[in-house]
């Protein structure tokens, strides 16, 4: 009995002793430094108010604070916003007109300063309202807003002309960066070549086009965060530098995301020292029929251009050599507002039997008198997957006896020959950072609505079930809005076509630990969760 | 001689007016819109009157007459003007990339100049024999091979070779550092891409020396050396290479001028943060403040390079006298 007794123990003492190092690995540990690249050049310049480029968010976020944010533990919750420099996120009152934060105390800028609503407020009011000569990149997405004030040194309030569902989602704002209100005033292009924030990591420097260092904050407001004592991110716009980066150790990650082929080279060089995360992305292709140009200005031949292509089966065999993946609608499939699948396959290009799309696609052509129509697509570029896509598209439209023939610019000439009108179809892409479909879905607007809608059509209609969605605040009832939206665009009009959304592959040394992926290469980029295990299969 | 070296001096003036014009109409006839790149190509929405502020800030609302003269007169005095795409002053992104590039040109140079003229002249003394056919089959390696493919399988060989031995893919460092901060880790970057480059380098320039050397080697004035008694390394090194190089360093000279704003494959490959990926940037960005002044720096460099190399020559051959 005794030695039972013995033999039990030992076997439980065992037992403990396997577990616990499991557990000890997954308990964050302090010290450390990230290096990981950039894959873009150097950003045009360093204030987040101004640019646009996803370049500069994977620069400089580690730097800022902002006042709401994507849940860094949940990102791929589409829906979740949680507080930053906010005590809690506030229910709207007076009709929904009114938001009023609360800032968190005792929360210093990296030059001691301390940080208040008022530099909040005046963040916020530079955003939404520039002064003359100041650039803000997304002050169009903040026109229900009246005003934004800071009546005390801890209240942010917001008010909105009107109740919008998008306006929440869109203080998420990954380039929403807090500056500090005095510099503001003194001279508001100083961040355009300066640092100051409030965020997890303190600037140290910035070689030009080369790398940008940052060292931890150790005032920072999130106690115990940030992990690393530092980071260094390089930019490679090469892919083959980074993978080869990665694949040496010279860099632990990069965020953007890889293509399957580079992904599969990584994991069979690296093995159990690579892990990848995957999510669906909050880009995608549209095509755009230029509807100033004949014969494109017949929704007979737009429609038959939708429904030769067969996106569900294509959607498996792209995933394999483009960043694609996902079939859905204008609206981020991971959306509440999504089409469901039985939804989408009511609309036209989403059918589920191509034969019967193909067919019908056919019909329309000859009843158009364009039966063997041939035009010229228009693409970008750039490889992922805008050439994918193209060189597919162009496949699929062959199978109903069109030819079309691809012309790829470089980016500059792209936007040019958009603006003119100086194409027959084009490839676009619609990325957006934080899921807000409402205002995503901007860009299919008439372009007398929207100016950077390049398909050359004006649609009343559509216009009005857009400005009544972004005017309901019931959840339900946006809903019904979105899928009139989206049927009159695609359905009735076949204005645009969502093509495949994206689909991000992101590549991290096995030592790294703490990061979550989310729709977007906007967000979650603060480094503050991130932290290093370098015993780990190293 | 001064006489010379100031008529060449002052030619530079007009070659550079006609190097101005051409890339400041060159560039604008590019469709594009650098506003429109910066702040739609991150997929971003953005309105009409970001655009116009844009153009505002840069310049480009100026009528095209008074861009062209703000670009010239600032170029004769010594103001390169602000980068459209940074907004930082152009003399300032050139200066924080000249030093890489100049490196790499350099040591790619010394490379070049290690393997070519011993290559060459051993090519050219034994001349049909298995070494001479070594040696060509490698200058026409170096020439017939991109030398981006060079780079790229240099960087391959290494990942996988220092993996296999080691356990542990090794590559160079692919951010820079000065040499004086840090010799080795400096010099562990540079190397590859210098060897790169130098091969392709030292190919053209090996085949020169190999052809002037057979030319001068069968000169009457190295029979009579060798009648007189001369030992061979000495009537090699002292009488007929000396000859030989004239044509080699008018290569070399030009080559090198190259180097500094041509290396951009090279850079790309080797993620160097050089003038050749600044150069390739400006002009996809549509900067053109900062592709003007990069394209009238290298036309100077070239010109200047020239100009050193035609004195050089009068050096190493007193016959030549300037006009």
């Amino acid at each position: 009995m005794g030695t039972l007794r013995l033999a039990a123990g030992a076997m439980f003492a065992a037992v403990l002793a396997l577990a616990l190092p499991v557990q000890a690995q997954e308990k964050p540990q302090y010290g450390g430094t990230l290096t990981y690249m950039i894959p873009a050049d150097a950003p045009p310049s360093l204030d987040l108010h101004r640019e646009a480029t996803y370049a500069l968010v994977h620069t400089v976020a580690p730097f800022y604070s902002v006042l709401m944010r994507v849940d860094p533990e949940n990102p791929a919750d589409t829906t979740k916003f949680v507080c930053d420099l906010c005590v809690s996120v506030p229910v709207p009152t007076d009709g929904g007109t009114t938001y009023t934060f609360k800032i968190i105390t005792e929360v210093k800028f990296h030059d001691g300063s301390p940080l208040t609503a008022a530099d909040v407020a005046a963040s916020w009011h530079e955003i939404i309202f520039p002064r003359p000569g100041v650039l803000s990149a997304r002050a169009n997405w903040y026109e229900a807003v009246q005003s934004v004030e800071a009546p005390d040194a801890t209240t942010v309030v917001f008010k909105l002309k009107y109740p919008s569902s998008t306006f929440l989602p869109s203080l998420a704002d990954p380039y929403a960066a807090i500056y500090p209100k005095a510099i503001l005033d003194k001279d508001p292009h100083w961040f355009e070549q300066h640092v100051m924030g409030s965020g997890p990591f303190k600037f140290v420097s910035y070689d030009i086009g080369q790398e940008i260092k940052g060292v931890k904050n150790p005032d920072y407001y999130h106690k115990g965060l940030p992990y690393l004592d530092g980071f260094v991110g390089i930019f490679a716009e090469k892919q083959a530098v980074r993978v080869d980066a990665i694949r040496a150790g010279r860099a632990a990650m990069e965020f953007r995301g890889l293509p399957p082929a580079a992904i599969n080279d990584l994991k069979s060089s690296l093995g159990d020292k690579l892990k990848v995360q995957y999510s669906d992305w909050n880009c995608g292709n549209l095509i755009t029929p230029n509807s100033k140009r004949k014969p494109f200005d017949d929704v007979r031949v737009r429609k038959a251009l939708l429904l030769a292509v067969d996106q569900w089966h294509g959607a498996p065999a792209l995933s394999k050599i483009a960043n694609v993946k996902t079939v859905g609608g204008i609206v981020f499939p991971g959306s509440p507002l999504a089409a469901t699948r039985a939804e989408l396959e009511q609309m036209a290009g989403f059918w589920p039997d191509i034969e019967k799309s193909r067919a019908e696609a056919r019909r329309l052509l000859k009843e158009a008198g364009q039966e063997n129509l041939h035009f010229e697509l228009l693409n970008r570029n750039v490889d992922q997957p805008y050439k994918y896509v193209g060189t597919w598209l162009i496949d699929q439209w062959s199978k109903i006896g069109v030819t079309a023939t691809q012309k790829v610019v470089p980016t500059g000439p792209w936007f040019q020959l958009m603006r003119t009108g100086d194409f027959d179809v084009v490839v676009e892409a619609n990325c957006n950072s934080i899921v807000n479909p409402v205002l995503d879905t901007q860009k299919y607007l008439p372009h007398d609505v929207f100016v950077e809608n390049y398909g050359g059509y004006s649609d009343p209609v559509e216009a009005d079930i857009y400005s009544k969605m972004l005017h309901a605040t019931d959840p339900v009832v946006v809903r019904q809005y979105m899928r009139q939206y989206e049927t009159r665009i695609v359905n009735d009009q076949a204005h645009e076509f969502p093509m495949l959304w994206w689909y991000r592959a992101i590549p991290e040394r096995s030592y790294v630990h703490g990061w979550k992926i989310g729709p977007s290469h906007y967000i979650n980029q603060d480094l503050s969760d991130i932290w290093l295990d370098k015993t780990a299969t190293e | 001689m001064y006489r010379y070296i100031a008529r060449r001096v002052l030619l530079v003036i007009p070659t550079l007016l006609g190097a101005a014009v051409l890339v400041f109409a060159l560039m604008r006839l590019i469709p594009g819109d650098i506003c429109v790149v910066r702040l739609g190509s991150g997929g971003a929405t953005f309105n009409p009157q970001a655009i116009a502020l844009c153009h505002h800030e840069i310049g480009l609302d100026k009528p095209l007459w008074l861009q062209f003269w703000d670009f010239v007169w600032g170029f004769s005095h010594f103001d390169f003007g602000i980068s459209m795409w940074s907004g930082k002053p152009v003399a300032v992104e050139i200066a924080a990339r000249l030093p890489i590039s100049l490196e790499i040109a350099l040591l790619a140079t010394i490379v070049a100049v290690s393997i070519a003229i011993p290559l060459g002249t051993i090519s050219a003394l034994k001349q049909n024999t298995w070494l001479d056919v070594v040696v060509r089959t490698v200058a026409i390696g170096g020439i017939a091979t991109p030398s981006f493919w060079i780079g790229i399988i240099a960087i391959l060989v290494v990942l996988d070779t220092t993996g296999a031995l080691f356990g542990r893919p090794w590559m160079p460092p692919i951010d820079y550092v000065p040499i004086w901060k840090d010799p080795i880790r400096n010099l562990s970057m540079a190397i590859l891409p210098a060897i790169t480059v130098g091969y392709r380098y030292s190919a053209v320039s090996m085949r020169m020396t190999r052809s002037a050397m057979l030319e001068v080697m069968r000169e009457d004035y190295i029979r009579t050396a060798r009648a007189k008694g001369l030992l061979e390394h000495l009537i090699v090194n002292r009488h007929a290479l000396k000859n030989a190089l004239l044509p080699v360093v008018t290569l070399l000279g030009i080559e090198f001028a190259f180097l500094i704003g041509g290396l951009v494959v090279t850079e790309q490959v080797f993620n160097l943060n050089g003038i050749g990926r600044l150069f390739v940037q400006a002009v996809q960005n549509q900067d053109y403040t900062l592709t003007q002044a990069l394209v009238m720096l290298t036309v100077t460099v070239f010109v200047l390079c020239n100009l050193a190399v035609d004195l050089l020559y009068a050096w190493l051959d007193p016959r030549i006298r300037f006009a």
